[in-house]
């Protein structure tokens, strides 16, 4: 029985290797992590320390080259096309690039029909799916009214990410992983965006994976942090303990690096990077 | 006197498109940079900061167009200059502008050197290689870039390593102005903060004279620059030191903005964030009175019904938008 603390997304020693001979990359690098039902879990770190890959790991979207993963407890087998269909409906995903995630000829409304037909929309009235998608809109603060008819284009960037957010909601998966999704839009939508995450995460118990590089949004949603440095986890903990008590110098530079208010941005002690 | 090296009076600019809907996308924006001064300019996406950019160096090509005020830059009013001109004569040289997506412009069958070297040409066609060789070294070796990089294509370089390069690019013909429009909002914060150590660096070393820095990063503008606009729906709403408008906002939306910042400081945790509800109206239509009325929570009857409201001057250059506050 999910008791609210049990494991619900867990990898050993989960290594990926792209490519081959000189040209090889060792993107993630035997990591091991243990996320518990609807916790909040942050990944920060750099560009290119492997998050991203990391997130499509977990998500089966690209086969680990060493390691495992279990899923509420057991062995994750998405061996077969209908398994990896199954998994697909407990673990979804939102990326940096909304516009990407979407087939952009297809109407807002049957975005999220096709949701409500992925659950059980078999035996689901046409008005009760109507009243679904009200919610899901809602639940994002905007008004199903207005997106009727309309195509992903014409959303700004704030109000795509929204749309995917009202798709998790009527998915209902178990886990989010959201890789970046507000670093390509606005300062000033992205407390709209957090804020969301943590409602899906409080009204729905959705697990939340959120990817950044900005320790500062880390520190603002989660419980739990892991610090990514070229594809390992060098440092983790709760929030408290790793943004207010950092251990490895990599983490403080992290930290240094976002631009403050009340506390010193120190420009001097910048080393300019030769790559 | 400190001199004033851009000086813009009461701009108006719209885009004509081809339905005739014209957007206007600048409104009566006045602003001052003086020597040695940086000005930042806040605001969410879509309320005109690139357009007031190419507004402000006179750079009307279809469909941006000129309506009406006036632009002095060094003392030279440029407002009813050929815009062919503009681009021959007077970006590079005394203004010099990098584009939002400048970083992922480059072509990319072009290394760097080549790059340059058509930069170059472009003003002055007698350079000899040998001359644009030796400048660019002495240049990448002044801001910190490895010389390899000139020698790389744009695919071998990291974002930050791209955007320094553009940055060191676009000052090559030494220009009194820098006008950056989000140099760093697509790099992760170490890049970002090498990007911001460069800028803050040219201006420091007097290699430029002023700069604009455009961004919707309110934290960062605050670490960089002197003084602070903030834009709403084309138009200014509150402009005055950093630290005023910053710490101190007075207009409705500064306050709202300032209100949903996330920072890494102890305490933010426990903070309540405001969004502010809605989204910025369709510049194709503004609304008469304040623009930002829908969205505010402290609005009145009058906030529609007088047709403009001014900016309230409270001297020193602090100014805002508002009739309630
Ligand atoms: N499909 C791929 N093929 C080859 N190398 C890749 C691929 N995707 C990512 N990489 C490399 O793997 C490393 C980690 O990348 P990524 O997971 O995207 O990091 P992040 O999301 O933290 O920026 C980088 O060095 C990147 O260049
Ligand atoms: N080429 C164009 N034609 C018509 N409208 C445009 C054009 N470029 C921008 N706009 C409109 O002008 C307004 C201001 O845009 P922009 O200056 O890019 O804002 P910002 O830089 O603050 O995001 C927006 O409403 C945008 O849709
Ligand atoms: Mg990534
Ligand atoms: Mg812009």
């Amino acid at each position: 029985m999910d008791n609210g603390s049990g494991s619900c997304l867990k990898c050993v020693e989960l290594t990926k290797v792209y490519g081959m001979g000189r040209t090889k990359t060792l993107a993630v690098d035997h990591v091991s992590l243990e996320i518990h039902n609807k916790e909040i879990v942050s990944i920060v770190g750099e560009s290119g320390s492997g998050k991203t890959t990391l997130a499509k790991l977990l998500l089966g979207l690209t086969e680990p080259t060493e390691g495992e993963i279990y899923f509420l407890g057991k062995k994750r087998d998405i061996s077969t096309h209908k398994k990896r269909l199954e998994y697909w409906k407990n673990i979804q995903a939102i990326f940096q690039d909304p516009y990407s995630s979407f087939n952009i000829f297809r109407k807002i409304d049957d975005v999220l029909l096709d949701c409500i037909n992925m659950r059980d929309g078999k035996n689901t009235p046409r008005e009760e799916k109507i009243r679904m998608m009200s919610e899901a809109c809602s639940f994002v603060n905007m008004k199903f009214e207005e997106l009727t008819n309309k195509y992903p284009f014409e959303l700004s960037g704030g109000q795509m990410q929204r749309l995917m957010i009202a798709r998790v909601f009527l998915l209902k998966p178990k886990i989010l992983i959201a890789d970046e999704p507000t670093s390509m839009i606005d300062a000033c939508s992205r407390a709209t965006i957090l804020d969301m995450l943590l409602k899906l995460n409080a009204e729905e118990g959705t697990t939340l994976i959120f990817i950044t590089h900005d320790i500062g949004l880390a520190y603002y949603l989660s419980q739990t942090v892991y610090i990514m440095k070229k594809g390992r986890i060098v440092e983790s903990g709760t929030a408290e303990e790793v943004i207010l008590h950092p251990k490895e110098a990599y983490t403080k530079r992290l930290i240094s690096d976002v631009p403050k208010i009340r506390e010193e941005w120190d420009l001097s002690t910048v080393v300019y990077s030769t790559e | 006197m400190p001199k004033v090296l851009l000086d813009v009076n009461e701009l108006s600019t719209k885009y004509v498109t081809r339905f005739h809907e014209d957007v206007y996308a600048v409104d009566r924006v006045s602003l001052k940079v003086e020597e040695g001064k940086s000005l930042g300019i806040a605001g969410e996406s879509g309320c005109g900061k690139s357009t007031l950019a190419l507004s402000m160096m006179g750079y009307y090509f279809p469909p941006l167009h000129y309506v009406s005020g006036d632009i002095c830059l060094d003392g030279k009013n440029i407002t009813k200059m050929d815009p062919d001109v503009i681009r021959r004569k007077i970006l590079g040289t005394e203004i010099s502008y990098i584009p939002q997506s400048a970083m992922n412009a480059l072509n990319p069958t072009q290394k760097i050197l080549n790059f340059i070297q058509d930069v170059i040409w472009a003003h002055n066609p007698k350079a000899t290689k040998e001359e644009i060789l030796n400048l660019a070294k002495e240049r990448f070796k002044l801001l910190g870039l490895p010389e390899s990089v000139l020698y790389k294509y744009p695919v071998e370089l990291s974002g930050g390593m791209k955007q320094r390069t553009v940055i060191a690019v676009s000052v090559i013909l030494g220009p009194k102005v820098l006008i950056a429009d989000e140099p760093s909002s697509a790099l992760d914060v170490t890049s970002q903060k090498m990007v911001i150590k460069m800028l803050v660096d040219l201006m420091q070393s007097g290699f430029i004279k002023a700069m604009v820095f455009i961004t919707h990063e309110l934290p960062l503008l605050y670490n960089v620059v002197d003084d602070i606009m903030v834009m709403y729906a084309g138009q200014i709403v509150e402009k005055g030191t950093a630290d005023e408008v910053v710490l101190d906002p007075l207009h409705p939306y500064s306050r709202g903005l300032m209100g949903s910042l996330i920072v890494p400081e102890e305490g933010m945790r426990e903070q309540k964030l405001i969004a502010i509800p809605g989204a910025p109206p369709n510049l194709k239509d503004p609304p008469s009175g304040c623009r930002f009325a829908a969205r505010c929570k402290y609005v009145i009857p009058q906030c529609t019904k007088i047709h403009t409201i001014d900016m309230q001057e409270l001297g020193n250059g602090r100014a805002y938008r508002c009739i309630f506050y």
